[in-house]
């Protein structure tokens, strides 16, 4: 016969400092374990999400990022005629661009972080579809003017709409802000390409990569197979989410890294607070369990009755610690991108699969820090736990 | 010391508790040691520079070149010792992943800059002589199974089309700080001069300038940023350590995270040594009341509570550190690449000691005031 569970539920409250103290101690560990996952999966998520799936991007061979790389105007118009390419109003639809970085000073600290600007072709819009004006207009091709993303103009003072900054030597006139759908462009600031090379003398009519929206996501093998082959061109071309994937694994390692190895050792102090709880509950409670054994509940219903106790301890915990953390939801941070040494805003995206993934660790916990304390109870001879004062 | 018996045989009394009460004191403070290491080591870059160095970089942006002509021209300015310049390379050995800095140096000055990366002056000297040559750091060297002699293909494609370079480590720098750069991977300005395309020529990275007294770079910083002004080619130049920090803060809220992460660690801790001082305390009313019946006074009890708290703290808090001294070494290992190195210094060891002794303290102290205002007439009646 099983024991109550409206008996663990009374014996949690009677002590109720030494439950608070293990609930407090699984609620921070699975909050951090939480809030570095959120962490590493946004940074990830940020940068997945600037790629669409019928988009591929031509860089250099051997280039690996946009930094890095070049193509000359010639080569663009070759790029516009493969296969595989799809057509607006009979306009190939290829954006080439050229990426700079801009200091300009963080909100938050006054000190200056790099923006990385992209310098777009007038029909990118049509070609990245994520992307949105949100506010003001598209910039005039062949003027200095400058789109903005959304968490570029919240993360620096100078970047509101209207207003005229000064980079690179030029002018800027800011006419738009965009939204991006939180992809990584939304830490950017968008011109027109050539403005941008004839401003930071760079060589004209060399671009550092190209966009080429397709006509299927299915026609990314024909396109790259058709620019690989040509003997006149040495480039290399990947679907654009995988190159923005690629980009963030190095941050998402060290993140899931460092913190898969905080939460690792947080958890054996949890489940040490956990069996500490749970060994002086039964040792407070030896004459009562003694006497349960005694009216005939056999050794199984007391390790199960122990068990539900230390798991009832560890899911409050673990609610408590998600919902600790639910507040960082949708809050942004900034990071820097190594790959394209720009500072890149990003947020904390937790996820029901997080949640769940935190209460199964929380449970996991109490499980390790109930089960050798229930089998103790279970097992000490009545006679002697009776005897005792 | 005459009571030691007594509190040994109380520390004793249940010794499942101790040893997981040790237990959670030395996870925590392994946990400190290890976020104090993380911490350390993005801020070593600004840590360590050499307070008599500035960069100077193209105002613009650090992608901007500057031209190579500004090197006399900031040799001249007085107070300014010598003048390096270099450029970053950005190639792939072998594979994305086994990235490392690969910078152009200037053979004639580099070594005066970077006084602290010393090379042996034999390989020095083989490396001056050889336009294929590269030092690399020691780091970087153990990272690939390098020797001198090596040959080291680099593919390349940030200066035009120039496809691999081959190179031929001449030599292995070592860093005079502990926990300073040794992954970078030096070549000569003539050999890059000689290989990029036309528009690359003649265009520098940034320059690292070595002052003849620190007290002066305010003064330099202004002179070679004036002697640029109005020109094609402004610079911006910040001593090295503000050039560090300022890649440092662009990194993000590393410290934020670090300091909340530690902050629920240490809260934790407390309130878990505190309960169990609380309920060793409790469950021994009796006892404490029957010392205090003899004769023993209030100060005594107090201290026998106290001393036991502590005893545990320092014990949890050595086994701690004495982990992490073990663990972070391997730890390093296998970030390697990831971060820079690890190092667990004294003053990181010092503080996580004090902070357990503190914290021992402070959870022996509520118990132990409450065991020392108790009435025995209670404590006794009380069952």
């Amino acid at each position: 016969m099983a024991i109550p569970i409206v008996y663990n539920i009374r014996s949690v409250k009677a002590r109720w400092t030494s439950s608070i103290v293990a609930v407090l101690g699984i609620a921070g560990t699975v909050g951090v374990f939480v809030a570095m996952l959120s962490l590493a999966r946004g940074f990830r998520a940020t940068l997945v999400s600037s790629g669409s799936p019928d988009n591929a991007i031509v860089m250099r061979a051997g280039a690996t990022s946009e930094m890095m790389s070049g193509i000359k105007l010639e080569d663009i118009k070759i790029l516009q005629d493969a296969p595989g390419v799809a057509h607006a109003s009979d306009a190939p639809l290829v954006t080439s661009e050229v990426v700079v970085v801009a200091p300009f000073p963080l909100r938050s600290t006054g000190t200056d972080a790099n923006v990385q600007v992209r310098g777009v072709s007038a029909n990118v819009l049509t070609i990245r579809k994520n992307v949105k004006i949100a506010q003001g207009r598209m910039f005039q091709p062949g003027l200095a003017e400058l789109i903005v993303g959304k968490n570029a103009s919240s993360s620096y003072s100078g970047l509101t709409l209207g207003n005229t900054v000064n980079f690179g030597g030029g002018h800027w006139q800011i006419v738009g802000i965009f939204d991006a759908g939180g992809s990584s462009f939304d830490s950017e600031v968008w011109c027109d390409a050539r403005v941008l090379d004839d401003v930071y003398k760079r060589p004209s009519n060399i671009f550092q990569s190209a966009t080429v929206h397709l006509n299927s996501p299915d026609s990314f093998q024909q396109f790259k197979d058709a620019i690989t082959s040509d003997r006149r061109l040495n480039f290399d071309v990947s679907r654009e989410i995988d190159y923005y994937a690629k980009q963030s694994t190095t941050m998402t390692r060290l993140i899931t890294i460092l913190g898969g190895l905080v939460a690792f050792v947080m958890a054996i102090g949890a489940v040490f607070g956990a069996l500490n709880t749970m060994y002086s509950a039964v040792a407070e409670r030896g004459r009562e369990i003694a006497t349960m054994r005694a009216l005939g509940f056999g050794g199984g219903a007391v390790v199960f009755s122990f068990l539900v106790e230390a798991l009832l301890i560890s899911f409050i915990g673990g609610v408590i610690g998600c919902l600790a953390v639910l507040p960082l939801n949708g809050l942004t941070t900034g990071a820097m991108n190594w790959q394209t040494f720009s500072h890149l805003a990003f947020a904390f995206r937790i996820t029901p699969v997080l949640l769940l993934g935190g209460i199964i660790f929380a449970l996991l916990m109490g499980l390790l820090g109930g089960l050798p304390p229930a089998m103790r109870a279970a097992w000490r001879p009545v006679a002697v736990a009776l005897r005792e004062l | 010391m005459k009571f030691r018996g007594l509190i040994f045989a109380n520390l004793f009394r249940k010794k499942l508790r101790l040893i997981l009460t040790v237990g959670s004191f030395a996870v925590a403070l392994f946990l400190f040691a290890f976020l104090a290491v993380v911490r350390g080591a993005f801020n070593r870059g600004a840590d360590i520079a050499g307070a008599d160095r500035l960069v100077t970089i193209n105002r613009v942006s650090i992608i901007n070149p500057l031209p190579l002509a500004y090197r006399d021209k900031i040799q001249r300015i007085p107070g300014v010792k010598y003048v390096t310049h270099n450029n970053w390379f950005g190639g792939v050995y072998q594979e994305e992943k086994n990235f490392f800095p690969q910078f152009v140096i200037d053979v004639d000055n580099q070594r005066q800059v970077m006084s602290e990366l010393v090379v042996p002056d034999d390989q020095w000297q083989n490396f001056v002589k050889d336009r294929q040559g590269a030092i690399a750091g020691a780091k970087t060297a153990q990272r690939f199974g390098w020797k001198v002699g090596d040959r080291i293909p680099i593919k390349n494609a940030g200066y035009g089309n120039t496809g691999t370079w081959e190179f031929i480590l001449d030599g292995i720098y070592h860093s005079q700080h502990a926990g300073g750069d040794e992954s970078q991977f030096w070549f000569q300005w003539d050999y890059f001069e000689e290989r990029v395309p036309e528009t690359f020529k003649g265009n520098v990275g940034w320059y690292v300038v070595r002052l003849d007294s620190p007290d002066d770079a305010v003064r330099i910083a202004k002179a070679i940023d004036d002697m640029a002004a109005n020109s094609s080619f402004e610079t911006k130049t910040e001593t090295e350590s503000e050039f560090a920090a300022s890649w440092v803060k662009q990194f993000g809220n590393i410290q934020f995270l670090i300091l909340t992460i530690g902050t629920v660690v240490f809260f934790t801790l407390l309130l878990v040594t505190g309960n169990t001082m609380a309920i060793s305390v409790r469950e021994r009313a009796g006892e404490l009341a029957v010392l205090k019946a003899i004769g023993f006074s209030d100060r005594w009890v107090l201290f026998f509570v106290l001393a036991e708290s502590l005893i545990i703290a320092a014990v949890g808090g050595l086994l701690g550190l004495g982990l992490a001294l073990l663990a972070i070494p391997a730890l390093g290992a296998a970030l390697n690449g990831l971060l820079p190195t690890l190092i667990l210094s004294p003053e990181i060891l010092s503080l996580g000691l004090v902070t357990a002794l503190v914290v021992g303290i402070v959870s022996g102290l509520l118990p132990g005031i409450g065991a020392m205002r108790m009435r025995v007439v209670n404590a006794l009646r009380r069952v």
